[in-house]
């Protein structure tokens, strides 16, 4: 009796402290990106860096204006084709997807969100860049999208599920149509979780580089339109990092370290929104 | 305020119990005063309209039975359901006695009675107003006058007495008169009947307002 | 002198909804199998059973809800005021504006304030309409007896209410849209015994100008509020059927078939 009661203590203890260290580990790595990158980045992260432009090797000095206005182009238009339908699809799956045709959409979305993002590119570059003949910021935001878009669709069907069946039945019951009570009643009930993985889709995507390598391929002036070449900041990080420069991986560091805060920023907001959502305040 | 739609049906029932009660007072007045004038076109009329004392009264009572059953009622309210049935009851009774005159009256048929009524309307006139006491008793709920029914009853009791005394007298000394005075004797009778019904509405009015069972008075007869 | 003297609101019994061999199914399961009754206008009806019994489905038929369920089909005849609401081209959104529904879980819209919830079924019913809703409103929140308790309120969150006020709420919101009759899906089984004689109260109030089904699984309830009762029980195959019908007091004394009698005395199975 006593020997199975200590066995048992010790058994608890050390599987506590086992998820202990695992937890210590995750949390570690996590500050580890942050702070290294902090580190490295941060001296070189200045007002410049952000308002000029590239200058030519040797030059002191110069920033990344052009990529961050490109890097925001590309996640804009992204999400201007990929929000929309994506919100689109997440509500025919929520509200008509029991059917075989709903069964094959998720197992395509769900099939798409595996796809590695290299293979969008690619697909991209073959019927858009071939076909128009140049690299351009509307394939790099095509291909953005076509990485949202299960994301979005998923999570929106996801949170439209939860709405309790009641709240839609009191809509269909005061003589409300079925397309007016999805407007108004589920989509707002589902809001904050909508928003929320629109969000988190959207932090996915800033930091894709392998798309853009086929797509909106960079450019080293400023943005020049739609159908050409744009400058990027994962493009510029991976072409700065990848070269023999060392002014060049300093700005490199700088630059990840902006898109690290971003993406930081994003989930933060995330949380605070899911907290709203889920705390006492409504 | 919850329930309203009980408490209307309540007291709906209560004022229903009045008017059965002032069907009674009227039928037992006019009885006696039928006997007192030998107006047999009026005893007819009594007896003939005791079948509404009875109708009303089954009526109070299915009412009574609806309410148990639709609408639970507990504590003060399942007590003034059953006071009222039991009271509905009591009048019921009371109404009996007075068609019970009336009959007597139409006995005797033309001929006079065997001395001038004086202490029977006196008899009437004390239990009708036990009547209408142990009514206003139950409408305010009023245990002193409940009470007060009670003891009143002595009243009549000693009445009855007097009459039966004085019938006795006279049948020992004159017996061809046996027969007359036997039917009014019967009559006294009912009348002291009628008095113990209404002791029985005042208890009654006391076990809804004090939720106990007990007898007040205990009468003669 | 006659039994029904003023003991009973003397009121014209008109038929206010037929149901003629009603028959509904979910997929394969016959829920209900021919039910045929007549609801009259201004009076409250009670629909009391077992679990399974089908009362719930029977109700959710009398306003075409039954089919918005996956699977749910129903047969047989509807008449409201004599038109079938089950005829070929009948939109069912019309007549659930003229037939509403109160459910068994009080369940305002969560992210609307009081007010919007009220006024849900006018402002959602099209695009177009922009008239202002307030006379409406304030008209609805007094008739269901809630006005007084949320109208400094108004503009907060109709989850912030109590529950007996959360299904008021909904009962306001349904009475928004001035419906004929009103469905109850056991709407008092969520809440506390007062907030469940104030919705009785209310619904005595309401019947003076509209016409009441009630579902209730609570008899005592059924006996307390409604004018006529009909008892519905699962057949051997599992579908719901009709055992009997009457005035609620008739029902209650006594039934005339055995088994309304073993139901109501608890002395069922």
């Amino acid at each position: 009796m006593i020997g199975q009661y200590t066995r048992r203590k010790v058994t608890n203890y050390l599987m506590l402290t086992l998820c202990g260290l695992a937890t210590l580990a995750a949390i570690a790595i996590l500050l580890l990106v942050v702070g290294y990158t902090a580190v490295n980045g941060l001296p070189y992260l200045n007002l410049e860096f952000i308002t000029q432009t590239a200058r030519p090797l040797g030059e002191p000095g110069g920033g990344m204006r052009n990529e961050i206005i490109g890097t925001l182009i590309l996640v804009g238009l992204a999400s201007a084709i990929g929000l929309p339908v994506g919100l689109l699809a997440g509500s025919f799956l929520a509200e008509y997807g029991d059917g075989r045709v709903g069964t094959a959409v998720r197992l395509v979305a769900d099939v798409l969100t595996g796809v590695p993002s290299v293979v969008i590119g690619i697909f991209v570059y073959i019927i858009m860049v071939r076909s128009m003949g140049t690299f351009s910021a509307l394939s790099g935001g095509v291909a953005l999208a076509i990485i949202m878009l299960p994301i979005v669709a998923r999570t929106t069907e996801e949170m439209m599920r939860l709405i309790p069946a009641t709240y839609r039945e009191a809509a269909l019951a005061l003589g409300i149509s079925r397309w007016r009570t999805i407007i108004s009643v589920v989509i707002p009930g589902a809001m904050t979780g909508i928003v929320t993985g629109s969000m988190l889709a959207v932090a996915r995507i800033t930091g894709e580089t392998a798309p853009l390598i086929f797509t909106a391929l960079g450019n080293r002036f400023g943005f020049s339109g739609l159908l050409n070449p744009i400058a990027a900041m994962p493009l510029q990080i991976w072409r700065y990092a990848t070269s023999a420069y060392d002014t060049w991986h300093q700005q490199a560091w700088a630059a990840s370290f902006l898109l690290v805060i971003f993406v930081l920023f994003i989930n933060i907001s995330v949380r605070w929104l899911t907290a709203r959502r889920y705390g006492y305040t409504r | 305020m919850p329930r309203i739609d009980f408490d209307r049906h309540l007291q709906q029932l209560q004022d229903e119990l009045l008017l059965l009660g002032s069907m009674v007072e009227k039928a037992i007045n006019k009885a006696v005063d039928a006997l007192k004038r030998r107006d047999l076109e009026v005893s007819k009329q009594v007896v003939k309209e005791d079948d509404l004392v009875d109708e009303k009264r089954f009526q109070l009572e299915e009412q009574c039975i609806e309410l148990i059953a639709t609408q639970q009622p507990i504590a003060r309210d399942l007590r003034t359901i059953v006071a009222v049935m039991q009271i509905a009851v009591e009048l019921e009774r009371m109404g009996d006695y007075a068609e019970g005159i009336g009959k007597i009256s139409l006995m005797m048929g033309s001929e006079p009675p065997v001395k001038p009524l004086i202490d029977i309307p006196r008899m009437t006139e004390k239990a009708t107003d036990m009547l209408s006491k142990s009514l206003d008793a139950f409408v305010n709920r009023d245990v002193a006058l409940a009470t007060q029914v009670c003891v009143d009853d002595d009243e009549v009791d000693a009445l009855y007495d007097q009459v039966y005394r004085e019938l006795l007298m006279l049948m020992i000394q004159t017996p061809e008169i046996i027969e007359r005075g036997t039917y009014l004797l019967w009559a006294a009778h009912d009348l002291e009947r009628i008095a113990d019904r209404a002791t029985n509405i005042a208890e009654r009015v006391i076990f809804l307002v004090t939720g106990k069972l007990m007898e007040i008075n205990v009468s003669k007869y | 002198m006659s039994h029904e003297t003023d003991w009973e609101r003397p009121l014209e019994q008109r038929a206010k909804i037929v149901v003629e061999r009603l028959n509904a199914w979910y997929g394969p399961v016959h829920a209900i199998h021919d039910i045929s009754l007549t609801i009259l206008d201004r009076r409250i009806t009670a629909v009391i059973g077992p679990s399974g019994c089908g009362k719930s489905t029977l109700l959710r038929c009398l306003n075409r809800m039954h089919e918005v369920q996956p699977g749910a089909r129903a047969q047989g005849e509807v008449l409201l005021n004599g038109e079938n609401i089950y005829a070929s081209g009948v939109d069912p959104v019309t007549v659930r504006r003229r037939v509403g529904m109160v459910f068994q879980r009080p369940n305002p819209f969560p992210t609307m304030s009081v007010f919007d919830n009220v006024a849900a079924g006018l402002k959602l019913h099209s695009l177009l309409s922009r008239t202002r809703f307030a006379d409406t409103v304030e008209r609805a929140l007094r008739r269901a007896a809630l006005w007084d308790e949320v109208k400094d309120k108004l503009k907060k969150n109709g989850a912030a209410l109590s529950g007996g006020q959360q299904q008021r709420l909904c009962i306001a919101r349904a009475l928004a849209v001035e419906p004929e009759v009103l469905l109850m899906d056991e709407p008092a089984s969520a809440l506390d015994p007062m907030a469940t004689l104030a919705i009785e109260d209310l619904m005595r109030e309401l019947v003076q100008d509209t016409t009441i089904v009630i579902v209730t699984h609570n008899m005592q309830q059924a006996a307390r509020v409604s004018d006529k009762t009909a008892f519905l029980l699962a057949n051997a195959q599992g579908a719901g059927e009709l055992i009997e019908y009457g005035d609620t007091p008739q029902v209650f004394t006594n039934p005339k078939d055995e088994r309304t009698e073993a139901y109501i005395t608890g002395r069922f199975g």
